[in-house]
């Protein structure tokens, strides 16, 4: 039974049946409640974690989602039942965290992870086609990379522990959220009262949703950036058929429930200056191929005893801290007594996305190793 | 025989060096993973690429062999 079910999410209806799932869900948690084309965004939901524990202020994004941590106990829940957890560390964690910082930073300067991009775009957001456009060149810079060597190196086998540091820490959040203390006056844990942060879905139903989730794409590997560097790389269209089911049925779902907006600009919680949008996938979509996966596929590898893939992750909810302490993240457009209001990054914004492609592209030259390839024997 | 090694290497690099080993042609191709996301994206590359896969799995550890059809 467990071999057959392994076969079967290993083949190409299961990878399609998976994306198709996530891609019902996705809207369906927008109509019960998360922000509008939001139905899950990884970087989002990461920033407002980052909200909730005061690393930054903003007061609109702030609330422990459970979507994350479902994400990634359903992914440990898979790995158990399967008997793939597997404790590992120990391959360029560093690097690692700083190309998670710096997806990061990318996501938010166009408001958004893959994951959203492509919510963005079921929900009628045009802005999101040159994002992806973006996202599409920037894995194909880290494809680059990858052709030429790049590699963060091998992982090793660790004690469990070092594989259960981020399920542990998902129920340490579980367990705030569900007790919601007060630390000190004015203090975390902090919850939005407006805004996107205060837009949310029922916990429950955030949480089964999210658990589900992790558990699919755990056994299917599903990944948004995977799906587009494996057809650069080496024509494998696998993954990709589930991003497609994905935004296949997102579409629907979105037509059905009445939350299909078509237009470019003043779109739900996204700007409408489009090379900002362009640049900060181009970074995103870098980092990510560099790291090896997209922000959710981070989640469900830490999930199940990637103690890189952890890293990754806490340099992403580190890098939404400083994007909103340090004025980085993009404004929204906005709608003022019929005016439009182009949003988008601030200077420092842009600045940092420059940095952030600079350090990837240097990082990409620099983590080489020439010994990795086969050997006569 | 040829070895790659993709023990510990993150995705896509197992899938990737195991290609280079097809495309310089010198069968029989050994290929170690630890990682059954690695087995499957060595097995469905490899099969894509015309060749027959048999794995074996020793510990937590599989070895793929890849001969060509």
């Amino acid at each position: 039974m467990r071999d057959r079910l392994t076969r079967f999410f290993a083949s190409r209806w299961g990878i399609v049946l998976v994306g198709a799932i996530i891609g019902v869900l996705g809207p369906v948690l927008q109509k019960l409640g998360n922000p509008a084309n939001m139905g899950i965004c990884v970087a989002c939901f990461e920033r407002d974690i980052a909200g909730a524990l005061g690393l930054h202020r903003n007061a609109v994004t702030q609330y422990i989602r459970p979507e994350i941590i479902g994400f990634v106990l359903g992914a440990t829940l898979a790995a158990l039942l399967f008997r793939e957890f597997k404790a590992r560390a120990g391959s360029a964690p560093i690097v690692r965290f700083v190309l998670g910082f710096f997806a990061m930073i990318g996501a938010l300067v166009f408001l958004g992870c893959p994951w959203r991009a492509n919510f963005r775009l079921a929900g009628g957001d045009l802005t999101a086609v040159p994002a992806i456009l973006g996202l599409v060149l920037g894995i194909a810079i880290g494809v680059w990379f990858l052709r030429r060597g790049y590699t963060l190196g091998r992982s090793l086998r660790t004690p469990a522990a070092v594989g259960w540091i981020m399920p542990l820490t998902m129920v340490g959040l579980l367990l705030l959220l569900l007790w919601q203390p007060v630390f000190s006056e004015g203090g975390p844990i902090f919850f939005s009262e407006k805004g996107p942060g205060a837009a949310h879905a029922p916990l429950l139903a955030s949480l089964l949703i999210g658990l589900l989730i992790g558990f699919l794409a755990q056994r299917t590997r599903f990944c948004t950036v995977g799906a587009v560097r494996d057809v650069i790389l080496m024509r494998d269209t696998h993954l990709l058929s589930g991003l497609l089911a994905l935004l296949v049925m997102a579409l629907i779902t979105n037509l059905a429930l009445g939350q299909f907006k078509p237009g470019y600009a003043a779109q739900p919680v996204a700007h409408s200056s489009t090379l900002w949008n362009v640049l900060g996938m181009v970074l995103a979509g870098l980092a990510y191929a560099l790291a090896g996966g997209c922000p959710g596929r981070q989640l469900f590898l830490s999930g199940e005893g990637d103690g890189d893939a952890a890293v990754f992750v806490f340099g992403m909810i580190v890098g939404a801290a400083f994007a909103h302490n340090f004025n980085l993240a993009s404004k929204p457009d906005a709608l003022a007594e019929g005016v439009l209001k182009v949003g988008g990054p601030s200077p420092f914004g842009m600045g940092a996305v420059i940095l952030g492609l600079v350090v990837c592209v240097a990082l990409g030259f620099a983590m080489r190793e020439k010994k990795l390839v086969a050997k006569g024997g | 025989m040829v070895v790659v090694d993709g023990r510990g290497l993150s995705c896509p690099e197992p899938v990737l060096l195991a290609k280079q080993a097809i495309e310089a042609g010198k069968f029989p191709i050994k290929v170690l993973v630890d990682t059954v996301t690695s087995r499957e994206n060595v097995r469905r590359m490899a099969q894509f690429s015309g060749c027959v896969v048999e794995v074996t799995q020793q510990g937590d550890e599989f070895e793929l062999m890849l001969r060509k059809k």
